[in-house]
């Protein structure tokens, strides 16, 4: 046990200490109050992996490191769709999981916002589409929000979630010169 | 392998590592598998292709490996009603890939198991897409299919279904287990839900750019599938690249490799009730991602590795960065090892949990960091290691306990290994190009590359068509070999302890479904 105190005494509050540029800095406060306007509550999401290469979740699971600290903004992976305000969704969708995303989609309720991810759940990327694949994420569930990248890196995400809040913000207060989706 | 008792005589196939070619009947394909068999060795892929438009009929190759390097055979069988024998009496790993190369061929084994594998019911049955005649029709619907389980009947018994979409942030698969209580009477996976016809896609790809699908079969091993195309690749052309070249490329490998350990120990960690460990290894993973960025230009060094060479020099104030983070790598992750040896609670669930005896791995022929986690010593850095694994003289990891322990175990000495072998490639750097140029590639040219991944052997065959472009592609990651045993190692364990034991073996879906 005291290791471990020591161990994470010594480590130290990397979530400070990351050498995060100054727009990602404001990117972070920007997301917390967009959350809390739009849903008065913490984000939770269910990220939907529908054929991908596995290359954009290893950046998703980057997304919950101590240098990001996903939970510490109030975002929370969850379990089943049923729980969840958002779907992260990585392709190309492989027709093999079509059904599976299709059915994802239709549990998760309002306000059921999309966020595709990647090159691949773009576009379709490298793989297309095929006699397997149904390329981009649009094809398959409607999307509110694309982040390319092959894979995103965590900080892109970071926007990408922040813009599909922004998308479905109820009109900001007068005095509030919070900035649109285009700019953040 | 000798297989000249066997009236067979093998020719040499263009690859970095040593391997043979040799043609083979039905009689000669399953006693040359029993002669490897009973001399120790295993059975690495097995894939079919359509040849009828060269008058070839359809081929069957199957790679096998022993002490003295790859050995392919190579089964050819006219156009019309054929099939071949059921290797999986021999190898058990067979079994999967060849439903798998009925489903994209169609061309059936002769076993008793004809149960679709990467088939789904999205494309009509009799339809075979790697098939050179094979049009898609945009009408073809995703569909749901019915499959065989083997079902376990008795008092108390019942079924969890699990996936395809899982509850964390994994790719998909579905698993069913066959429960009393919390323990699992019997575990069977039902993969293919990744499938993305990757094979097929090659095909449409130019030689000199089907690295970058490469690196894309498995994102977690893009370093190993490129490098393994670029093998590939430059044993047809027959071209040696640089020196620099080469060692380029094993520093990227190895960085691969400790990023995807050190991820996994964190989760390992979590998946025991143990958070400090995932906050621990996951910061100290990122901390090697972004060390990638600066000196590679991607986190996770996609694209680094080209055919003839790589991408991008290393600057030199970057091997500094990289040789520090070695060195302070190596002092954090001995502390938190010392934690996580010393943790009763984590031992607890880290020891006697998911077990694969030697004896049965190697009998079901378990591959690559969990091979040598069940006391199946076989490392291609340490036992046909191409430059610069031939002046670095890698330390293979080992244990014969088999269990979760084990396989943490063996992760933790793998990344120091690795932070040694960094370091050494940093300071002995040769000086030189990082490139050489490919000539023009003659049609029908069939090479081999195979690069000890961070899972595995990752194998990759190749064969040339005519004005630079793919005629076949076959990728081949070790999880086809591992995503049997799992079934094995479960049982008799508690339902709870299943995420741990599989993210112990952390496969790859995509890698496998193609």
């Amino acid at each position: 046990m005291l290791h471990i105190l020591r161990q994470i005494v010594r480590t130290g509050i990397k979530t400070e200490a990351a050498p995060a540029p100054a727009d990602e800095m404001v990117l972070v406060a920007r997301l917390q109050e967009k959350l809390l306007r739009t849903l008065g509550r913490a984000l939770t999401i269910r990220q939907v992996d529908a054929g991908s290469c596995n290359g954009c979740e290893l950046e998703i699971h980057a997304l919950g490191n101590p240098y990001y600290n996903l939970e510490g903004l109030g975002i929370k992976f969850v379990a089943s769709p049923r729980h969840a305000d958002m779907l992260l969704v990585t392709g190309p969708v492989s027709k093999h999981m079509a059904i599976a995303l299709r059915r994802t989609y239709d549990a998760t309720p309002e306000p059921k916002l999309v966020v595709a991810v990647g090159e691949c759940g773009c576009t379709g990327g490298i793989f297309g589409e095929s006699y397997a694949s149904m390329g981009r994420v649009g094809n398959v569930i409607p999307v509110d929000v694309e982040v390319p990248g092959c894979p995103p890196t965590p900080v892109a995400l970071l926007q990408g979630i922040l813009a599909a809040i922004t998308k479905h913000a109820p009109p900001a207060p007068p005095t509030d010169d919070a900035p649109s989706a285009s700019d953040s | 392998m000798n297989l000249s008792a066997l009236g067979l005589t093998a020719a040499t196939l263009p690859s970095a590592v040593p391997a043979r070619r040799v043609a083979a009947s039905s009689g000669q394909l399953l006693a040359a598998c029993r002669v490897c068999w009973e001399e120790g060795g295993r059975m690495l892929a097995l894939w079919l292709s359509d040849d009828r438009d060269r008058d070839r009929g359809f081929t069957l190759r199957v790679v096998l490996q022993d002490s003295d390097g790859l050995m392919l055979l190579e089964h050819t069988m006219p156009d019309g009603d054929v099939h071949y024998p059921d290797l999986s009496l021999i190898f058990p790993a067979a079994n999967r890939m060849q439903r798998a190369a009925f489903d994209l061929v169609g061309i059936p084994s002769d076993s008793d198991d004809q149960r679709p594998w990467l088939w789904l019911a999205s494309w009509p049955i009799d339809q075979f897409p790697l098939r050179r005649d094979f049009v898609a029709s945009p009408k073809w619907e995703p569909g749901q299919e019915e499959y065989a389980f083997v079902k376990v009947a008795g008092d108390g018994v019942h079924e969890i279904p699990v996936g395809p979409v899982h509850a964390g942030i994994i790719e998909p698969g579905h698993f069913r287990f066959q429960i009393v209580g919390e323990k699992v009477l019997r575990l069977e996976e039902r993969l293919g839900y990744t499938h993305k016809g990757v094979e097929k896609r090659f095909e449409a790809l130019p030689m000199d750019a089907g690295h970058r699908l490469a690196g894309r079969v498995s994102g977690d091993s893009t370093v190993a599938y490129a490098w393994a195309y670029a093998q590939a690749l430059e044993a047809i052309a027959d071209v040696s690249i640089p020196t620099r070249a080469a060692w380029l490329r094993a520093l990227v490998l190895e960085r691969e490799r400790v990023a995807n350990h050190l991820g996994d120990l964190g989760y390992l960690g979590n998946d025991g009730g143990f958070a400090f460990g995932l906050a621990q290894f996951s910061r100290l993973k990122e901390d090697v991602l972004r060390t990638n960025l600066v000196a590679f230009g991607h986190r996770l060094a996609m694209d680094h590795v080209i055919p003839g060479g790589v991408a991008r020099d290393l600057a030199p104030e970057h091997a500094v960065r990289i040789s520090d983070e070695c060195a302070a790598l190596e002092r954090e992750i001995r502390i938190i090892r010392d934690i996580y040896d010393e943790h009763a609670g984590l031992q607890d669930r880290f020891r006697t949990c998911g077990t694969v005896s030697p004896a049965l791995a190697a009998k079901l022929g378990l591959i690559g960091m969990a091979g040598r986690a069940s006391g199946q010593a076989h490392d291609l850095r340490c036992d046909f290691p191409v430059a610069p694994y031939d002046s670095l003289a890698v330390r293979k990891a080992g244990s014969a306990d088999g269990d979760v322990a084990a396989r943490v175990a063996v992760r933790f000495d793998e990344v120091r290994e690795s932070l040694r072998i960094i370091q050494n490639i940093v300071k002995a750097l040769p000086v030189g190009p990082i490139h050489e140029p490919l000539p023009a590639i003659p049609a029908y040219r069939q090479g081999l590359g195979i690069v000890e991944g961070w899972r595995g052997p990752v194998l990759l065959a190749l064969t040339s068509g005519p004005g630079g472009t793919i005629r076949r592609c076959h990728p081949h990651d070790p999880s086809w070999s591992n995503w049997p045993v799992i079934e094995h190692a479960v049982i008799g364990n508690i339902v709870p302890d299943f995420p741990l034991i599989n993210k112990s073996f952390n496969l790859s879906y995509s890698g496998h479904d193609l």
